[in-house]
């Protein structure tokens, strides 16, 4: 997750930047440089970073611009531009740009300007900067620092685009309202780059120049502004009709929505599919995933364990050890973006925090009552089903589910098992072929390629299939509703069932076929096979995971329970130390 | 301003290591590690948790002298702090609660090295508030 800069131009201390600061910062880099490589939009993020060790430099006056933009008084900018190097080695090399963005990372965040200071994890440094900047620079890419800066400026200004002409002088004359009309948006691109968090519009503060201290720059300036303003041009032209059009859009746009938030929010569908895979694994959806269940589970997405624990510690907010729905929901799409190649956030995005996904997703109704009943059942019998019950062969219909009349966890079982349980047999021994047998009837559901990864058949599916999960959740959501005419009795729980059935599928196959003990009925219509076997799998699947629910739950509670002991107990012994009388040696 | 911190697994080994200016660093472990046995020796003496204890080397180096605290919990995990003068009871304290939401991330194996970026801030920030 991290990658070492700096190591190509050798000057000052070694240099650890995340993804996605390396992206922001190569990001900046070329906009400063004009380099065509690191230009605005240019693929994946992978792709598009920029190579420290290339010899190209930033031209001194859109560093400055920048560092002005920071809004950090110049004393400090000062200082940021002698510990990096810059002043030393005369240029603004990539290693002294990338030094002295972090540096001004730090200074936003409060910390003291050492190079101490930049070994942490910061958030990404701030840039108050009007967009015509890249006008600015593409009428005069050689201007200087200071002074000079501010008539080009003004003349941009009048030979900028029109709309951000209108925007412009909307501002200057209401900054108060500048809030409002400049919500940060960019270009599609710009997704994938967790960018500064705000490149607002305030046209006031990049009013205020500060040109003095770096009028001292202008001679290191001077031999890279014509170097860089050739090649700088057409990229920067091209960045400046990314801007031009994306302001359009802004007009369009939602102002309250952060471009940064796009990739961070989570749209109904996949909602709907993260909460039907937190049931899953844990029926009550207002209980949590313990954290060994949470484990097994996204380990399935073949993201390196670093990365995981990355996540955890991104969504696990109150640090339980344990997901709740929206921590769990949050994780898994970050799981699911950092799959579709967006690199991690430094910090979880506001519209992953759990009070955020809280308020904006309530439970939709049909689930509600359908598990409510669920989860009576699951408390009334908490001991672990006896397998011998699925020898029961009658089918009862799934609207008994609610109003059973044996005993309500023997009634779900065999609601759920029908006849099918003899598929058991035959599917512990064709697995794949189950598998693959299962997937066609039933409407398309993302929880395929997550769980079935394991299946041999099944395991080269899995990234494009999860690429496509967010899409297919749409196709799902609908295909749901339609799905099983030929049992609408048994649709809900059937869906409830499917993504039980195939995320627990391989870990207990075993299980299953232990069930399938039972009388075999053969079924000849492949169809009536698969949704038989499909039944048999969810019932022994239900039954285990009743099971682990319960010890699930159980073991959370006792997490929980220790670390709060934990925590008296470091309490107490430090009233217990500050009693004590201190020995010196 | 100097300072260290050291993260100590059960088995002695070190889990997190972090050390501020880096050019002390080479003589901070050599530190740390000679204050492993002082560890051990309290622990052995009985106690049920050592819960803070000072090594003062004094004139060790004549030049600048460091005080090396030491803390253990509950699971044998030692913290080793190299620090020239601080508020140590608090720093402690916090370093474990950092430690424990470690431990609550299920994808951290007691015994890895400690890779969390909270931690990582945590120590930080006290770094930068000692120094």
């Amino acid at each position: 997750m991290e990658a070492s800069a700096g190591g190509g131009c050798g000057a000052g201390p070694p240099l650890l930047l995340s993804d996605g600061e390396q992206q922001c910062y190569s990001e900046l880099f070329a906009r400063c440089a004009g380099t065509v490589s690191g230009g605005p939009g240019s693929g994946p993020p992978e792709a598009a970073r920029v190579a420290p060790g290339t010899t190209t430099t930033a031209a001194a006056g859109p560093v400055a611009d920048l560092f002005r933009a920071s809004q950090l008084p110049s004393e400090t900018l000062h200082q940021i531009t002698e510990l990096c190097g810059a002043k030393r080695a005369g240029y603004f090399g990539p290693t002294q740009f990338y030094v002295a963005l972090k540096l001004i990372a730090a200074a936003q965040s409060g910390l003291p300007v050492r190079t101490e200071s930049i070994k942490c994890e910061l958030p990404l440094p701030r840039f108050v900067m009007s967009k015509s900047d890249g006008e600015r620079r593409i009428g005069n890419p050689a201007e200087l620092l200071g002074t000079k800066v501010q008539i080009p400026y003004l003349t941009t200004e009048k030979n900028s685009f029109k709309r951000m002409d209108d925007e412009d002088k909307q501002e200057t004359q209401s900054p108060t309202m500048s809030p409002l009309a400049s919500p940060p948006s960019s270009p599609p691109h710009y997704q994938r780059v967790s960018l500064s968090h705000g490149y607002s519009k305030l046209r006031s503060s990049t009013e205020q120049m500060h040109p003095a201290p770096y009028e001292a720059r202008q001679p290191l300036g001077q031999s890279e502004g014509p170097s860089s303003g050739g090649p700088g041009s057409k990229p920067l032209r091209r960045q400046a009709s990314l801007i031009r059009s994306f302001s359009v859009e802004r007009e369009l746009q939602d102002n309250s929505s952060n471009y940064l938030d796009e990739p961070w929010r989570i749209t109904e569908e996949q909602r709907e599919y993260y909460v039907n895979q937190f049931r899953s694994l844990q029926p009550d959806p207002s209980s949590f995933i313990s954290g060994s269940v949470a484990k097994n589970f996204f380990t399935k997405s073949k993201l390196s364990i670093p990365e995981l624990s990355y996540i955890w510690e991104l969504s696990d907010a109150d640090c339980d050890g344990a997901l709740t729905l929206p921590e769990f929901c949050a994780a898994f799409h970050l799981i699911v973006a950092r799959k579709n190649g967006y690199p991690l956030p430094e910090g979880l995005p506001p519209t992953l925090q759990p009070e955020y996904l809280q308020a904006a997703f309530p439970k939709p109704k049909w689930e509600c009552a359908l598990f409510d009943s669920y989860s009576e059942s699951m408390s009334a019998n908490q001991q672990p089903r006896d397998l011998n019950r699925m020898e029961k062969t009658s089918v009862k219909d799934m609207a008994d589910f609610p109003a059973p009349t044996q005993d309500v966890t023997g009634d779900d079982k065999q609601a759920l098992k029908s006849t099918g349980n003899e598929a058991l047999s035959k599917d512990v021994s064709e697995d794949p072929a189950v598998n693959s047998g299962l997937l066609p009837p039933p409407p398309a559901l993302p929880p395929r390629p997550y769980p079935s990864q394991s299946e041999p058949v099944s395991e080269g599916d899995l990234h494009p299939q999860l690429n496509r999960a967010p899409s297919q959740a749409a196709e799902s959501s609908p295909a749901k509703k339609d799905a099983p005419h030929a049992q609408p009795p048994s649709k809900p729980i059937r869906r409830k069932f499917r993504p039980e059935n195939q995320s627990t599928e391989n870990q207990e196959p075993s299980t299953g076929g232990t069930a399938s003990a039972a009388t075999v009925k053969p079924h000849p219509t492949v169809h009536k096979q698969s949704s038989k076997q499909k039944k048999a799998i969810q019932t022994a699947i239900r039954k285990n995971k009743e099971a682990n629910a319960v010890l699930a739950r159980l073991n959370s509670e006792l997490q929980q329970q220790l670390k709060e002991v934990h925590q008296e107990r470091i309490a107490l012994e430090n009233q217990l130390e500050q009693l004590r009388p201190v020995t010196v040696l | 301003m100097a300072m260290c911190i050291v993260v100590i697994a059960k088995e002695n080994y070190p889990l997190y290591i972090r050390s501020t200016p880096t050019e002390y660093t080479l003589k901070f472990y050599y530190m740390v590690h000679t204050s492993l046995d002082v560890v051990d020796e309290i622990s052995a003496m009985g106690k049920a948790l050592v819960y803070q204890r000072e090594l003062y080397l004094g004139l060790f180096y004549p030049t600048e002298d460091y005080k090396v605290y030491g803390y253990m919990t509950s699971s044998k995990v030692k913290f080793v702090m190299v620090v020239d003068s601080s508020n140590t009871a608090l720093i402690f304290q916090k370093l474990h609660n950092s430690y424990t939401d470690v431990m609550c991330n299920p994808f951290y194996n007691p015994g890895d090295r400690i890779q969390s970026r909270a931690f990582d801030n945590t120590v930080t920030l006290m770094m930068i508030q000692v120094c």
